[in-house]
């Protein structure tokens, strides 16, 4: 039997479409639109102004406080504008226009492809480096990494997790990146090991990636602490919740942080960026975005600098197809739609999925039959359909008390739903309303 | 691109499941009870099907367009079940306007009355098989004999008819004529409503549902498991004046209820363990009925009382919570 | 039989006396001691409990009232004055006059002058809308129409205008609770000054974007050139963040600033047709 997590989940259709195809570096755009709020926290502060010469891995905003992170310049050229425009949340949002020009780099990053093994530092100046290096969660959630290695006082951290679950359909870049830099992340990891001072290491992979589980269990028998640990493919292992759950069995409480149970959760992609930004003094510059769908003509894997046009990876995928409906950017359960082309890539991107006309809409809503579906799939054991009600009917307190602030926003309610409600929109909608009713409790 | 791009909140997947094909899923598990009901009852059980569905697709079209104002909803499959549920509750020799007037009940009583799909608190094939009950009770409860009966009468009893009549006659059970053989209840080779008799072929109907995963185990479980537990004790003690738990699990209509009525989606408790509690309240009341009360059989009103404890369960028994508490 | 009917007529009879009794001394027992001008207030309100007063409804205003020693800071928008003078009077307090108030839906953005850039699909509120991205046209302030206002309104005040696009106040009908106010999530909807014969002259658009911008995602835009503002002879008018804005309170409704303006983002209503000045283009809505 293998492993997953206890309560709730569903199987969508994977389609894997680009799983087979190798990491391409994609050429240089001619220009980056590169926003300082690209993580959880306060935006970084931007450092340049109109006509300054930049170089590739130079800050270009700084981190305005302790959960923030820089933000480094992925191209060299000519700073064009530091001004507002559209990101992936549909609303402008600050950020530094460079026009691209050359490829020069800042001197100290080694840019060799030569593994370097031995780690010459200690963990409290690993952590500072990761911070400089403006490295944020990859997964997803861009939640700082430098924040997590730090535990709250009296916690004290156990055992690091690797999110190697990649559970969204149609991603496939944590999956490339383990099969084509799998040295690379187990460096990354020993790393994140000796940062938070933790001897034990388990990377979850789900099932449905036996080549990647097979080459890590092989590779990592040369590095002490590290373990695979193969996993059921169940949406949504990848939630940092439900990871703990599945692999050490043990259960975040309610409001808690992950350091409760003595686990931290790293992703595959923040693994190497660690790896990267220590043995090769390279910030958090460029990350591997996944561009497909069913009517993508070439479903690839890009190696993207941060701040590039999502037109542009469209186009070296082959373009965008005719009967395109709806473009999202991260997977299908969690991601966001966009509304244009020229959103750009950010540390959280992990992918772009064009899809068609008929798959952009969706069914009509009728009345809910109370089938309790969306209980049985709701990984928090929560009640989806009562809270959309209390949502809808704006009956906050009781919200509260049916924990609407567990809920991890992972869809699998919607997604189930038989009847097409809108269920997690309304759940969204009151978390969001109990959130800001506690926040002002507590002032 | 031709089009706008469109843009919602995510999930942007969805299952492939939808609400009318759970509908029609359940209909697909009703099919074999209602081919033994025809094959048993012959051209009066097509009749009586027949028209217990029309009359119901045509309520809610009606009622929806013309009482409520609103986009009639009647090829989601929800109508259609209740229409052989209603079928399937009612002997098949009964007047076709008894039939229209139990479908009047169902759709405007039971399910429209509360605002349609979703919104009724009790099954309405009941409610309408139960405002027959109470409002014709001769119709209601004189069965015609099936085709492989070996006797000559028009209408026959049930068993459970017989054992209530005889045991409030003072008869000991093991002298009661008429009954049939455990196995005959089981395959349905014996008197009842149109669709209850076969108990073998509502069990396969169950489990087709639960692999399709429109009905969980909890419910069906518990309620037979209740009944054989409760009636099985007292028929341990006195085997005399109390019917072996077998026979109660066979006939009248609990496996029908169990499988096809309790389960009803609308109007069952959400969560596993309320489905639990709920299970065991329609055995322990279907069980006093029979065993203690002025009708041979209760499942019918089991089911009402616990539909009606279903919001109070929903409220009171969550589903266990990630993360303790 | 005739003894039976005495007998259950005694006994219903004894036992209404003695809950009658019972209720009596519980009703002694748990007697709360209210002011009894709070009553007289709340009768002389108008019963909405609308919460545009600020309180949880009449009642609760009522005891504001009772308690207040002026009524300076309190005010029924829905009753206005004549309610707000008999309060007065009942308290035996000043009543402070105040100007009555109509909602206006600032924005003009109908499906003609705003064109769709994208589509919408999800729950059709303009909470969850505007959570997900900034509106189906490019225009970032505009109206999302989905009228979370119509459904916040407890008086009909409010045309959803589905066809249009965006929603229009019933000026009739509107009291100026102020609760579409807070539905809205785009901060479209003001209270102004309630003019004779409901007329209004105001700038129906909340577009702070530059002024190509701002053109480009609607035709009807505001694009913050200043015109008005030089033009208007009451300093009613003032640009902030490419946005001009009338100040109703200033306004003595001249309709000077509507003929300089560009792009016709000033709306003038109720007023008689103007007579034909071929050179000024003019824009009038119908009245409903």
């Amino acid at each position: 039997m293998l492993k997953t997590f206890k309560i709730g989940g569903v199987h969508p259709p994977e389609n894997k479409l680009s799983k087979d195809k190798k990491i391409e570096v994609l050429p240089l755009p001619k220009t980056v639109f590169i926003p300082v709020a690209q993580h959880i926290g306060a935006p970084a502060t931007p450092v340049v102004k109109r006509g300054d010469e930049v170089k590739v891995g130079q800050v270009i905003a700084q981190s305005s406080s302790f959960v923030s992170t820089n933000i480094h310049s992925s191209v060299s050229g000519k700073v064009k504008k530091v001004d507002f425009a559209a990101d992936s949340s549909g609303y402008p949002k600050q950020g530094i226009f460079i026009d691209v020009e050359g490829d020069e780099w800042v001197e100290q990053i080694d840019r060799s492809n030569d593994l370097v093994k031995e780690i010459s530092i200690d963990g409290p100046e690993i952590i500072k480096k990761i911070q400089e290096a403006g490295i944020v969660g990859l997964g997803g959630a861009t939640f700082p990494t430098h924040v997590k290695l730090v535990p709250p006082k009296g916690m004290k951290a156990e055992v690091l997790l690797i999110n190697g679950v990649e559970c969204e359909p149609y991603l496939t870049s944590d999956h490339r990146l383990m099969l084509e830099k799998t040295e690379e992340i187990l460096v990354g990891i020993q790393l994140l090991m000796k940062a938070m001072n933790v001897d034990k290491a388990v990377i979850g992979i789900e099932n449905n990636k036996p080549d990647a589980i097979k080459l890590l269990i092989q590779k990592c028998k040369s590095y002490n602490g590290i373990r695979v640990q193969a996993l059921k493919v169940q949406y949504p292992q990848g939630g940092e919740k439900q990871l703990i759950n599945a692999v050490t069995g043990k259960e975040v409480p309610s409001g808690g942080l992950p350091i409760a149970v003595g686990a931290v959760v790293s992703n595959v992609g923040t693994a190497f960026a660690v790896y990267e930004a220590i043995q090769k003094n390279k910030p958090l510059i460029e990350r591997v975005v996944t561009i497909t769908g069913k009517g993508v003509e070439k479903p690839s894997n890009f190696m993207v600098r941060i701040g590039t046009a999502t037109s542009e990876l469209v186009e070296a995928a082959g373009g965008v197809p005719e009967n395109t409906g709806k473009i999202i950017s991260g997977g299908p359960m969690m991601g966001r739609a966009i509304r244009t082309l020229d959103v750009p890539v950010t540390k959280g991107t992990s992918g772009i999925l064009l899809m068609k006309n008929e798959e952009a809409n969706r069914g009509e809503c009728i009345s809910c039959i109370r089938c309790s579906r969306c209980t049985a799939v709701c990984p928090m054991g929560l009640e989806p359909y009562l809270l959309m009600t209390l949502g809808e009917k704006q009956i906050f307190d009781r919200a509260e008390n049916e924990r609407i602030m567990d809920c991890i926003e992972c869809g699998s309610c919607s997604y189930t739903c038989p009847s097409n409600r809108p269920l997690l929109d309304y759940i969204r909608f009151g978390k969001g309303k109990v959130g800001a009713i506690m926040r002002s409790r507590k002032k | 691109m031709s089009n706008l791009l469109t843009v919602s909140p995510s999930p942007h997947v969805h299952s492939s499941d939808s609400t009318q094909k759970i509908m029609y899923r359940v209909v697909y598990a009703m099919i074999p009870a209602m081919a033994w009901g025809i094959f048993m009852f012959g051209f009066d059980a097509i009749r009586v099907g027949l028209i217990a569905i029309i009359s119901c697709l045509a309520f809610e079209y009606l009622i929806q367009k013309y009482l409520m104002k609103v986009k009639p909803t009647v090829t989601d499959g929800s109508a259609l079940i209740t229409g052989i549920l209603l079928a399937f509750n009612v002997p098949s020799n009964i007047p076709w306007w008894i039939i229209v007037i139990g479908a009047m009940a169902a759709m405007g009583i039971g399910k429209l009355s509360f605002g349609g799909l979703g919104a009724n608190i009790f099954n309405p094939a009941l409610v309408g098989r139960v405002f027959l009950l109470i409002s014709f009770p001769v119709q209601m409860t004189s069965w015609p004999v099936n085709r492989l009966a070996e006797v000559d009468t028009v209408t026959s009893a049930t068993p459970l008819g017989l054992i209530k009549e005889g045991i409030s006659n003072g008869i000991p059970v093991s002298q009661i004529q008429g009954l049939p053989q455990i196995s005959d209840m089981f395959l349905g080779i014996g008197g009842g409503s149109l669709g209850e008799i076969s108990a073998l072929l509502l069990i396969l109907g169950g489990l087709y549902m639960i692999w399709k995963k429109v009905i969980t185990w909890q419910i069906p479980v518990s309620i037979l498991l209740t009944v054989l537990v409760v009636s099985g004790a007292f028929w341990m003690v006195n085997p005399e004046i109390y019917v072996n738990p077998v026979i109660h699990l066979f006939t009248g209509g609990l496996m029908l209820g169990a499988i096809f009525m309790a389960t009803d989606m609308v109007t069952s408790p959400m969560s596993p363990k309320g489905q639990i509690i709920y299970g065991i309240g329609i055995g322990l009341i279907t069980i006093s009925i029979r065993m203690f009360g002025a009708y041979p059989e209760g499942i019918s009103f089991a089911i009402l009382i616990m539909n009606a404890a279903t919001p109070l369960l929903n409220m009171y028994i969550k589903p266990k919570r990630f993360g303790g508490k | 039989m005739s003894i039976t009917v005495v007998y259950t007529i005694v006994t219903l009879a004894v036992i209404g006396a003695v809950a009658a009794v019972i209720l009596y001394f519980v009703a002694q027992k748990f007697k709360v001691h209210e002011d009894p001008r709070i009553d007289e207030v709340d009768e002389a309100l108008p019963g909405a409990n609308c919460g545009g007063c600020g309180f949880a409804g009449c009642r609760a205003f009522a005891e504001a009232c009772v308690k207040a020693s002026n009524l300076s800071d309190l005010n029924c928008p829905v009753g206005g004055n004549d309610t707000m003078n008999s309060v007065a009077s009942l308290l035996g307090l000043e009543a402070v006059k105040k100007d009555p108030r109509v909602a206006y839906i600032r924005c003009n953005g109908t499906c003609d002058n705003r064109p769709k850039t994208s589509s919408f699909d999800g729950a059709t509120t303009c909470a969850i809308a505007s959570s997900v991205y900034s509106g189906e046209s490019d225009c970032q302030f505009g109206c999302l129409g989905y009228g979370d206002c119509v459904d916040a309104c407890d008086f009909d005040a409010i045309d959803l205008r589905s066809e249009l696009g965006v929603p229009q106040i019933i000026d009739d009908k509107c009291v100026a609770c102020g609760a579409c106010v807070d539905a809205c999530p785009k901060s479209l909807i003001e209270l102004r000054k309630k003019m004779p014969k409901n007329r209004k002259v105001v700038v129906s658009c909340r577009n702070q974007d530059k002024g190509g911008v701002a053109r480009k995602a609607c035709s009807v835009a505001c694009i913050g050139c200043g015109k008005c503002m030089k033009e208007c002879p009451f300093d009613a008018i003032t640009v902030e963040n490419n946005l001009a804005f009338i100040d109703s309170d200033k306004c003595k409704l001249c309709r000077k600033c509507v003929a300089v303006c560009p792009t016709n983002a000033i709306i003038e209503e109720n007023f008689p047709p103007r007579k034909v000045k071929p050179e000024v283009k003019t824009e009038i809505e119908p009245a409903k």
